[in-house]
């Protein structure tokens, strides 16, 4: 079991500044992600996508702004697990015990969830047979390759995994790309080399139309698919892989006993705790009076609730506010001379 | 100002008036209306506000951009008359707009 001043769950912007807040204060932190990445919805949705408002940047992307928050936090040298998602939280007197699917142990008096709308899962077929055979030959990402040997594959999806899994799984495997609409996203030269593909015959594209039967549940042998004018065709798969991106799932984060509104936590403004002592939320997992789904509001949260977290680590010290341009003691947590 | 109806899973109807430059979706979340999550506020960066527009509806209404589109692929049960209510705005040209939530949203 890990010790630590403070748990945060969840790598997006708000996650990430919270490690500067609680760094400059002499705190150390960890970082629990569910995402293969920090960066959270930032770097998952909205990597290219300009954000206007976040104060003194007029302009910059998801991606530039996850880049800019990294970089504000290595003096601290903090502990990211990502991959992970948190599945138990329970009391142990003053303290926290955080528990992961990957077994992982933290305990901490402290824990922020800046959690967004939950940890990101794969979106899934709804058809209930996709659901039996979900692992054993229907699946929602590539772990080892080598799995899809020698079969035969549909790849459902129009977005870049889908385009790509389909270039690169076509070397060795019958791929069968299906799309909803004629319109497939990606760069130019991924569509290129997939429109080679399919005169070669490697690869078979069928568009507009979307999963309608699969067949024997118990072992796959087809699909079949039903176009926009309602026709059907019968696709003989052994696989079937399915992109349609990610979505956000509250997850265990309900079971917590913590107040809810909706898929919120209710939260005290004056220093962002729940009504948990010790537990905090910030960022658009919180909501209060007058909440913002702002970025910028998330790090007033974790400002504030950096301080309360000081409180609770450090009981026999008094909390002094500084300024980081003027305390020498912040200078040097920062490593600057 | 129009007076929009939204259909839900179970065919439950709900005519709310909803006030111009508006969207759709916040129609519905202002309103309680089941079936439309918006997990992402409204940023068009989830499909938890998809609908499907009525179709003699569909064609009077601006056409999805391209990135909306993008998004409505990763919709749950995406048809040909999909959209994300957080991209249609509202007007008084909307008055008797109908939309169906689908089964679920994730």
């Amino acid at each position: 079991m890990k010790k630590t001043d403070v748990v945060i769950i969840g790598a997006g912007p708000v996650g990430l500044f919270a490690v500067h807040q609680l760094g400059i204060k002499g705190l150390k932190a960890v970082v629990i992600d569910n995402l293969d990445k920090a960066g959270g919805q930032c770097i998952e949705l909205y990597p290219d996508k300009p954000i206007y408002d976040i104060p003194a940047v007029p302009e910059c992307t998801g991606e530039e702004l996850t880049q800019r928050l990294i970089e504000q936090i290595k003096p601290f040298n903090t502990q990211f697990f990502l991959n992970e998602r948190v599945d138990e939280v329970r009391k142990d007197n003053e303290n926290w015990i955080v528990k992961t699917n990957n077994d992982h142990q933290f305990i901490a008096p402290n824990i922020i969830i800046a959690g967004g709308v939950g940890s990101f899962e794969p979106r899934k077929l709804s058809l209930k047979e996709a659901e039996k055979l979900e692992g054993k030959s229907v699946f929602y990402a590539v772990k080892n390759k080598e799995q899809f040997k020698d079969k035969k594959i549909s790849i459902f999806g129009g977005g870049d995994s889908a385009l790509d899994w389909t270039l690169e799984l076509s070397k060795f495997s019958k791929i069968t790309l299906i799309h909803r609409r004629n319109e497939f996203r990606g760069a130019q030269h991924t569509l290129s080399e997939l429109r080679k593909l399919e005169k070669s015959g490697r690869v078979s594209i069928k568009t507009p139309c979307q999963i309608d039967k699969i067949e024997n549940e118990k072992n796959l042998k087809s699909i079949s698919i039903k176009f926009d004018d309602g026709k059907t065709e019968n696709i003989p798969t052994d696989i079937i892989l399915g992109f349609f991106g990610l979505i956000m799932k509250l997850g265990p984060i309900a079971e917590w006993g913590l107040n809810m509104d909706k898929k919120t936590i209710e939260v005290n403004p004056e220093n962002f705790e729940t009504n948990k002592k010790g537990i905090f939320a910030a960022g658009d997992i919180c909501t209060y009076p007058g909440k913002l789904k702002l970025i910028l509001s998330g790090f007033h949260e974790v400002a504030l609730a950096s301080v309360e977290c000081f409180k609770r680590a450090r009981p026999n010290e008094k909390y002094r506010f500084e300024f980081t341009t003027s305390s020498k003691t912040i200078q040097n947590r920062l490593g600057k001379k | 100002m129009a007076k929009i109806t939204y259909i839900d899973k179970d065919k439950n109807k709900k005519i709310i008036e909803v006030a111009d430059g508006l969207t759709v979706m916040e129609g519905a979340v202002q309103n309680d209306i089941p079936g439309i999550d918006a997990d992402c506020g409204g940023s068009m960066a989830c499909a938890t506000c998809h609908v499907y527009v009525q179709d003699e509806w569909f064609n009077k209404i601006e056409k999805a951009t391209d990135a909306e589109q993008d998004m409505i692929d990763m919709a749950y049960e995406p048809k040909k008359n999909s959209r994300l209510s957080c991209q249609i705005i509202v007007s008084d040209k909307l008055d008797g707009l109908v939309v169906t939530t689908p089964e679920k949203q994730s």
